[in-house]
């Protein structure tokens, strides 16, 4: 175990004037599935998206395994090895669903083991093998997401980051997605990082959980130790 | 009625080999507007100053306009690359007008830069297929060089298709007119992208250049009645597939030899900017746009 596997440092992101994040730092241990919870508008996807590049902090620091990230660019990050699963998925509709999965492994590191790949993506979404020749715009919801997720794992990521994946999907599919989480994350040994409206969901997904509030973590800790009343204060900023 | 049908041969075979020129003049144009929404009001121009490229090539090697493509396809693509570089992607998303201004000042300075070296003479890519003709039938003689603009321009886009359906690259390319935000999330890097397409599309204009050349005289100021071509193909064939941009500029050019056949040589423009009239009024996206 290398420890602090994504060190997120004191930081601060503005959109122009607006401060989004407040002096933000979390923690996250190679092989967890961490989540970080709040309500519409807290920051918690202005912090993955941080992360993965898009946006940059005005102060602090992001360190990806020892090395420092902030700074670079959304495609580079993508070659240290952070993938993210963006929010409202993002196919690419006028591409088939084989297409949009070999758009995932762009980067040259990637293609090489690209069918081997595949192969372990249609094992973990079948579905996603009987339609790789459709437009990904033809598919339901909850195969969109999962074609988010395949697309996602192509370039073997160390770290796959998910913004907000059940929204918008039946309680059914999501728990389907979730079992998917944990097994990416258990027999793919991949690090994940989510974001997460439902509290419960995420508390029963995560090793570790974050909350926020108005752009600032109000509260971390491990599932089981926190309380109701904890989290609802944390979650509600009361 | 078998008079009058032998009559038309001509006019719709001509047409259609003129449309497969028409096709090519746009398809980059069409690439830019789909893949970066971007109007390239300097694409005309980028044709003609590959005729000029062409012309001194030919000169200089004493070879054949068609063989000059060997140098001047894979200079216009470095052009155009430079050019969305080093260029537009600085005012790309700063809103519609930014792009458009410095394609339209790329435009007069291009046309001007070509009126200071060449002189405004008339120029033409001459050779001797320019004058012959291939006999069919009793009534018509196709024009050979017709054939080579139709035949460049149908081998040019199976070309291209293939490259966006088969590479990575065309791939990416894809993905980010799709959705730039999330191709970038997959480690494409959407500026270079974007050089990259405008570097073959610049490389279309190269090829429909020789053939503009060599079908037609050309002035430096010449372009601009190219980009005009341009506009109509895109607005006819629509946004979304290259095969749609050949049937628009097949159509363009029917529409134009027709209206010339029925109404008189007088009428080829207008009768072509009727049929792109009717297409902006009964579906403005164009007949063949996907998606």
């Amino acid at each position: 175990m290398a420890g602090t596997f994504l060190r997120v440092e004191k930081i601060d992101v503005f959109y122009h004037d607006f401060h989004a994040l407040w002096d933000v730092s979390i923690e996250v241990e190679e092989g967890l599935v961490v989540s970080i919870i709040g309500a519409n508008g807290a920051g918690k996807s202005t912090l993955l998206n941080s992360i993965a590049g898009v946006l940059r902090p005005s102060t602090g620091v992001i360190e990806f395994g020892g090395k420092k990230i902030n700074g670079l660019m959304p495609y580079q990050t993508v070659s240290e090895g952070i993938s993210m699963v963006p929010e409202g998925r993002r196919m690419f509709p006028r591409l088939t669903v084989l297409e949009n999965l070999e758009v995932g492994c762009y980067i040259p590191k990637a293609r090489k083991r690209k069918d081997e790949v595949l192969r372990r993506i249609y094992e973990l979404f079948p579905i996603l093998g009987e339609r790789k020749n459709q437009f990904s715009s033809t598919l339901s919801g909850g195969e969109q997401q999962m074609l988010a997720i395949g697309r996602a794992l192509m370039c073997e990521p160390k770290l796959i980051l998910f913004d907000e994946i059940s929204l918008g999907l039946s309680p059914l599919i999501i728990k389907n997605i979730y079992q998917t989480v944990r097994q990416i994350n258990s027999e793919g040994r991949i690090t994940a990082l989510l974001v997460e409206q439902d509290i419960q969901r995420s508390l029963k997904a995560a090793h570790k959980v974050y909350i926020m509030q108005s752009g600032k973590i109000r509260l971390k800790g491990i599932p089981k130790d926190l309380s109701q009343e904890e989290i609802r204060k944390a979650y509600f900023g009361l | 009625m078998l008079s009058f049908l032998a009559e038309l041969k001509g006019p719709i075979v001509n047409g259609l080999l003129l449309g497969g020129l028409y096709g090519i003049i746009g398809i980059g144009m069409s690439m830019i507007f789909g893949i970066v929404r971007m109007v390239n009001l300097a694409h005309g121009d980028l044709v003609i100053l590959a005729s000029y490229l062409s012309l001194v090539t030919m000169v200089y090697f004493h070879i054949s306009p068609l063989i000059t493509l060997i140098l001047v396809i894979p200079v216009m693509c470095l052009i155009g690359f430079v050019i969305q570089y080093y260029l537009l992607n600085r005012v790309l998303g700063k809103g519609m007008n930014p792009p458009l201004l410095v394609a339209f000042g790329l435009s007069i300075i291009l046309q001007n830069l070509l009126l200071l070296i060449f002189t405004p003479d008339a120029r033409a890519l001459l050779t001797s297929i320019s004058v012959q003709t291939i006999p069919v039938g009793d009534f018509l003689n196709l024009p050979v060089v017709y054939l080579v603009d139709f035949i460049g321009s149908i081998v040019t886009i199976a070309l291209l298709s293939r490259f966006f359906n088969r590479t990575y690259l065309g791939k990416a390319i894809r993905a980010a007119s799709d959705d730039e935000g999330a191709a970038q999330l997959m480690g494409i890097n959407t500026k270079t992208i974007y050089a990259i397409a405008m570097g073959l599309a610049t490389g279309t204009a190269g090829v429909a250049g020789i053939l503009v050349g060599m079908t037609f005289t050309f002035y430096p100021h010449t372009g601009p009645e190219y980009l005009i071509i341009a506009f109509g193909v895109v607005i006819v064939g629509g946004l979304g597939s290259l095969l749609g941009t050949f049937l628009g500029g097949l159509i363009l050019g029917l529409a134009q030899l027709l209206g010339a056949h029925f109404l008189g040589p007088g009428f080829q423009l207008l009768s072509g900017y009727i049929i792109l009239l009717l297409v902006l009024t009964f579906k403005p996206t164009g007949l063949f746009a996907k998606g």
